[in-house]
């Protein structure tokens, strides 16, 4: 495999909460804490948790949005991390976004040709000629019609709106794009040509994604490599296949059990974890998920786990593990 | 590759049946614009409707007002009906020049203060430390220590609106640089200077016309009273604050020396406020659903 498009190490992000005239600090909320990931040229890689476990947070920090605590992000081999704005804008070309809500996202008083366009106005000297002939191929490339390049954002439908906008993020042939559930807020009959369009579009033009979903369904259709995150943390990556096979951390095994099947009469062993998330505010000692493991022992309380690697390219984050209590899991109820 | 979509039903905002529907819908703003035209009008063709505005006549002072003479005489044998009617070209220009001025400084002080939080502070401190200042004793200062004139009467009335639309403009930016297709912007890779005047700005365009009506109601009125303090425009010179400053004397021998120019200021402001309620209901898309 070539040299990866995004290598991501150690990323952290602290969100300082203020209170009161003065603006006092209280307290550093912990978003995301020491996350480390690569993805490789026209590769997908998920992260997939719950709602505030920080996977939104990292989109975030790759795309510079917001300014990460610590860590290194690599962008095809250059260290962006810290860039200042002038010259990350000369990166941004190589990663583009697309946003969760399509109905947010777009600029509801330019018409779907100067949104397209504008990626490509920032960073080609195209004639306005040239740059039309541009927009029209590549509305052409996410099945829109050219005729819809005169078209406001409300004329459009939401799957269509959300192929506008993964026209903009094509527009300048970004070598990686950052999604961030990218169809959560479609209809599931329209989500699914919308991840059959990303899928076609990743193949033609070699692209990496990062996407960032909550649906283990979504994840399943779209992913190559999967990282799943608990309170800011990355407690399991492995490939798609290992991960929805051989779950080895109890909270994937959780989520996946978690996800409605189609079949209501099939039965499944399931394993079911209760309780809220905690806050992060002031998350658990040792492991953040020991709160709610079912297996958790005197140790997880005390000693945060690290990321091993227990099979090539499967990376899990349990003192179970290592515990010698591999049967634990499989034997489960 | 996907199949291509059909992407046709443009729906039509909204269709105005046409002027006779416009009119029942907008009442307030056809009564504004069409007051103001008539006035508007008047001022620009003054040269042709009135006579010399200056002429004085000592023997026919303080005439009442008869069909030479329209709106009588004033205490020179003035005809008052031409210095009123020029009078509307000075309210009209100060009142324009005034929200021209102030609109344009203040939106760019808004838009820097609502994008660069860094500055934010510093720029919004400068501005309450402005508001705090009295208009009229600003404007006083600034005419004792120039020479006075229109121009100074037009920024002594605009450096106190400045703050109110800087406010107005930043609350604006504020709320609309939280956006996603502002973050979208920033994401692929657009500059400052465009994500403002793209993105922002014209998200600012519909409050700032409704506060530019208001603004000009004000400088009008603020102008007259400037005038009628004698430290506005020259008093030779015809406006409707001048005119009433200088014959607050003869109120009960000939009111209508004061009647007509006050009168005419009122309608005029009336008219603004008018359009500018109007425009604010039917600029306000929270507003404008309703209706």
């Amino acid at each position: 495999m070539n040299a990866p498009v995004l290598e991501v190490s150690k990323l952290q992000k602290n969100f300082a909460v203020h209170r009161g005239l003065l603006r006092r600090e209280l307290a550093q909320v912990k978003a995301v804490a020491g996350v480390s990931f690569s993805i490789a040229r026209g590769e997908t890689l998920c992260i997939v948790g719950e709602s505030g476990c920080g996977k939104s947070t990292v989109a975030k920090l790759v795309m510079r949005l917001a300014e990460p605590t610590g860590g290194t992000i690599r962008l095809n081999g250059t260290d962006i991390t810290h860039l200042h704005e002038r010259e990350l804008r000369r990166h941004r070309r190589h990663v583009q976004m697309i946003f969760q809500d399509p109905y947010a996202s777009l600029n509801p008083k330019l018409r779907a040709a100067d949104i397209v366009g504008e990626p490509i106005e920032n960073f080609e000297d195209l004639s306005a000629t040239e740059r039309q002939k541009r927009i029209a191929t590549i509305l052409q490339n996410v099945g829109l019609r050219s005729d819809a390049m005169r078209r406001y954002p409300f004329e459009f439908s939401g799957g269509q709106r959300q192929r506008l906008a993964i026209a903009r993020a094509l527009a300048v042939n970004p070598s990686l794009i950052v999604a961030d559930e990218p169809v959560s807020a479609l209809d599931v009959s329209v989500q699914a040509q919308v991840l059959n369009l990303m899928v076609d579009l990743q193949q033609e033009f070699k692209l990496a994604y990062l996407f960032i979903s909550h649906d283990l369904g979504v994840v399943e259709h779209i992913g190559h490599r999967i990282a799943v995150m608990y309170l800011g943390r990355v407690v399991e990556t492995a490939s798609k296949k290992a991960i929805f096979s051989e779950p080895l951390h109890p909270y994937t095994k959780a989520l996946i059990d978690a996800a409605p099947v189609p079949d209501p009469r099939q039965k499944r062993e399931r394993l079911l974890i209760e309780g809220d998330v905690p806050s992060p505010l002031n998350p658990p000692l040792g492991c953040h998920f020991h709160t709610r493991c079912p297996f958790a022992t005197q140790r997880c309380q005390a000693e945060v786990p690290q990321l091993r690697e227990v099979s090539p390219g499967h990376h899990v984050a349990c003192h179970l593990r290592e515990d010698g209590y591999r049967g634990v899991l499989s034997s489960a109820t | 590759m996907a199949a291509v979509l059909n992407t046709t039903a443009a729906v039509p905002l909204r269709v105005h049946a046409g002027l006779g529907e416009f009119v029942l819908r907008n009442p307030t703003i056809v009564l504004g614009v069409a007051l103001l035209a008539i006035i508007g009008i008047a001022a620009v063709a003054a040269p042709l409707l009135t006579g010399d505005p200056m002429a004085i006549s000592p023997s026919d002072r303080l005439l009442s007002p008869d069909a030479e003479h329209w709106f009588g005489t004033d205490s020179f044998g003035r005809d008052v009906f031409a210095r009123t009617i020029q009078g509307a070209r000075i309210s009209l220009a100060v009142g324009l020049s005034v929200a021209v001025l102030s609109i344009i400084i203040g939106l760019v002080i808004g838009l820097v203060a609502g994008y660069y939080r860094r500055v934010d502070g510093i720029i919004m401190r400068f501005m309450d430390a402005m508001m705090a200042i009295p208009s009229i004793l600003l404007a006083i200062a600034l005419v004792a220590l120039t020479k006075g004139g229109i121009g100074i009467v037009i920024i002594a009335i605009s450096l106190p609106e400045i703050p109110r639309v800087v406010r107005l403009v930043r609350s604006v930016v504020l709320s609309t640089r939280e956006l996603a297709f502002v973050e979208a912007a920033v994401a692929s890779g657009s500059r400052d200077f465009k994500i403002i005047r793209r993105h922002i700005l014209p998200s600012a365009v519909a409050p700032v016309i409704v506060q530019a009506t208001f603004i000009i109601a004000a400088a009008m009125l603020s102008e007259a009273a400037l005038s009628f303090l004698g430290i506005g425009v020259p008093p030779e010179i015809p406006t409707w604050g001048n005119m009433i400053s200088a014959h607050k004397l003869y109120l009960a021998r000939a009111p209508w020396t004061i009647f007509f120019p006050g009168a005419f200021l009122t309608v005029v402001v009336l008219a603004v406020n008018l359009l500018g309620d109007g425009l604010r209901d039917r600029l306000d898309p929270r507003l404008a659903r309703r209706m």
